[in-house]
């Protein structure tokens, strides 16, 4: 099912939660909203169930005007963070619930085989008479997932679907996520403020700040090519450094870099520690390195810079380099904005 | 734990000395009769129709209770309307007032020429000084229980759980059937079982607007009391008893029923 937003709006009081917000969503699609918190990714994601309406703009699935279709009839799947099963039911009751509250009168051994199928895609054959008391957070998640499965939704919506487990669950239910995706096909949309879970996950990554949509596209577009500083800063640990941009190239001191779409002036060059390299002599921003940290995958540099900035550089572990040291800093790849 | 012996020693002896020994005392009383005498005395005509009229009254003042007490807490809980402090700390007040004074008003009200009774006697209703009178006082005195017990487990009641129902095409109905109130159950259960004992045992509030009629309208409570007016501690004891005895079973009972709602809280 395609799902459209057009312009919507939503005001809490005086805080204006979303802010004309316009989005296509693919059928079959796996979109993540990525923002802070506050930047009105779960207000989108409540419109969308009808767990909140909008106060302006349209939300069309497929041909069809929802905006004010009730919760119950919008046929959306919804996983909430805390996973809200009904403490009272079993694992199986649990799943059962949307199908025996349904208009559509369905026959118990119909029911009871639709929840085995469904245990079955969650891989938790067997549980199904246990209370969610008596079962692990990721096991919950999964139990939740398939309640909102069971009612075949036209949309699955996820609000923070692994914020609450720990690391290894989390990693471990993401790859599951989208196997399952992957299997059913089914259009689905999840918010989260983890930029890894986001890029991990989503055919596309929908970053939002303040209520509105900053930028959309690919995890690689995202990443290779972020639009604006909040997004350089919010994928990761980025650095701003100072620079002139004359003739489309960027430079600071001796190091320069291709800006072609920037104006001329003021800019900052927005760089992460990957994309920054360390040479004992040559060219480059002069620095001494204040300490050098090991770790499995490489060797990291902690710089101070003679203009005064404190950066951190991912060099190859082999790389020779000690604290105290003096040398250059290269500047590999960045993004270049005017300034501010 | 520190302070553990000093505290289980003081509440222990507290608890021995305040309940424990007087409800011996009760039962020592009772059993100085002898076995036939104990029978001929606790299951007379007229106690019997004490019997009756009381634990009916209880149950109906309860049932009452029940559905009222859940609408008044729900009320409270969901919704906001000028005033609602207000009705919130009203709830408290059967507790608060003498019951004595809640009977007189009752009765006051109640009575043939009262503001209520003068028209509900048009429509050939009489409230004071029959069974229903004592309904009504016992409802009065009960109400916090169920209101209290519940409006805590309603106000915890995660949100996301109805939201849930919702998205899965539950109906108002529905959700309120199959998720809310089998949440609610132990505590109206608590409640319902505090209500009952409660009603049982009244006496203040009762005896002014029963009209206390042997055989119709003599609540148990008071039927002990008035032996003990003649001085049959004996008899007095025995009556008691009966009620002692009711109220125990009840709350065993509604601790089995509530386990048994519980029982998915409780892991492996």
């Amino acid at each position: 099912m395609k799902i459209r937003l057009e312009n919507v709006v939503k005001t809490f009081e005086t805080f204006r939660a979303v802010r004309d917000v316009s989005l296509d969503i693919e059928s079959g699609e796996l979109v993540a909203l990525l923002g802070p918190s506050g930047s009105g990714k779960t207000t989108i994601l409540r419109m969308v169930a009808g767990l909140e309406f909008a106060d302006g703009g349209h939300i069309h699935f497929g041909d069809q005007d929802a905006t004010d279709i009730p919760v119950r009839d919008r046929g959306v799947g919804f996983v909430f963070q805390h996973y809200a099963l009904f403490p009272h039911m079993t694992v199986a009751q649990n799943i059962a619930f949307g199908m025996k509250v349904s208009k559509v009168r369905r026959a118990r051994q119909e029911i009871d085989a639709r929840v085995a199928e469904l245990l079955r895609l969650v891989r938790l054959e067997g549980l199904g008479d246990r209370f969610p008391t008596q079962i692990s957070g990721g096991q919950r998640q999964r139990v939740a997932l398939a309640r909102a499965l069971a009612v075949d939704p036209k949309v699955l919506l996820l609000d923070e679907p692994f914020g609450a487990l720990d690391a290894n669950v989390r990693r471990d239910l993401r790859r599951w996520l989208r196997e399952i995706h992957g299997e059913l096909g089914i259009t689905t949309i999840f918010v989260t403020h983890d930029q890894e879970e986001a890029l991990d996950l989503a055919d596309r990554v929908v970053i939002l700040n303040e209520g509105r949509i900053v930028q959309q596209g690919t995890p690689e577009e995202v990443c290779r090519r972020p639009n604006s500083s909040f997004v350089m800063h919010f994928l990761g640990d980025a650095y701003r450094l100072p620079a002139q941009v004359e003739a489309g190239i960027a430079r600071i001191g001796d190091v320069a870099l291709d800006a072609p779409s920037c104006p001329e002036g003021p800019a900052e060059i927005y760089v992460r520690p990957a994309d920054l390299g360390w040479t004992n002599s040559g060219s480059g921003m002069p620095a001494v390195v204040t300490r050098v940290i090991d770790r499995p995958d490489g060797r990291r540099v902690l710089a101070d810079t003679d203009a005064g900035q404190s950066l951190e550089i991912d060099v190859p572990p082999e790389t020779p380099v000690r604290a105290s040291d003096r040398g250059f800093v290269q500047i590999n790849r960045g993004s270049v904005f005017p300034a501010a | 734990m520190p302070g553990l012996p000093l505290s289980l020693g003081i509440t222990l002896f507290y608890v021995g000395l305040i309940v424990v020994l007087p409800l011996a005392a009760l039962v020592f009383k009772a059993a100085s009769l002898g076995p036939e005498d104990y029978w001929r005395i606790v299951s007379s005509a007229r106690a019997v129709a004490s019997y009756r009229v009381t634990v009916l009254s209880a149950f109906v003042a309860t049932i009452f209770n029940l559905l009222f007490g859940l609408a008044l807490a729900w009320v409270l809980v969901r919704y906001e309307f000028p005033g609602k402090r207000f009705v919130d700390a009203i709830v408290d007040l059967p507790f608060a007032l003498p019951t004595a004074v809640a009977g007189i008003a009752l009765t006051t009200l109640f009575a043939p020429n009262g503001w209520f009774g003068s028209i509900l006697g048009e429509i050939g209703i009489k409230v004071a000084y029959t069974p229903l009178g004592i309904m009504i006082a016992m409802a009065f005195t009960s109400l916090p229980f169920v209101v209290r017990t519940v409006q805590p487990v309603l106000e915890d009641l995660d949100p996301a759980l109805e939201e849930a129902a919702q998205t899965l095409g539950g109906t108002d109905t529905s959700i309120f059937s199959r998720v809310i109130l089998p949440l609610l159950v132990p505590a109206l259960l608590a409640g319902v079982s505090l209500s009952f004992a409660r009603s049982l045992g009244e006496f203040g509030a009762i005896i002014f607007i029963a009209g206390n009629q042997p055989m119709s309208t003599e609540i148990t409570a008071l039927l002990a009391f008035i032996r003990l007016e003649e001085y049959d501690y004996q008899a007095a004891a025995a009556i008691a008893s009966v009620l002692l005895i009711t109220a125990f079973v009840m709350l065993a009972v509604t601790n089995l029923l509530q386990s048994r709602a519980l029982r998915y809280t409780v892991r492996n």
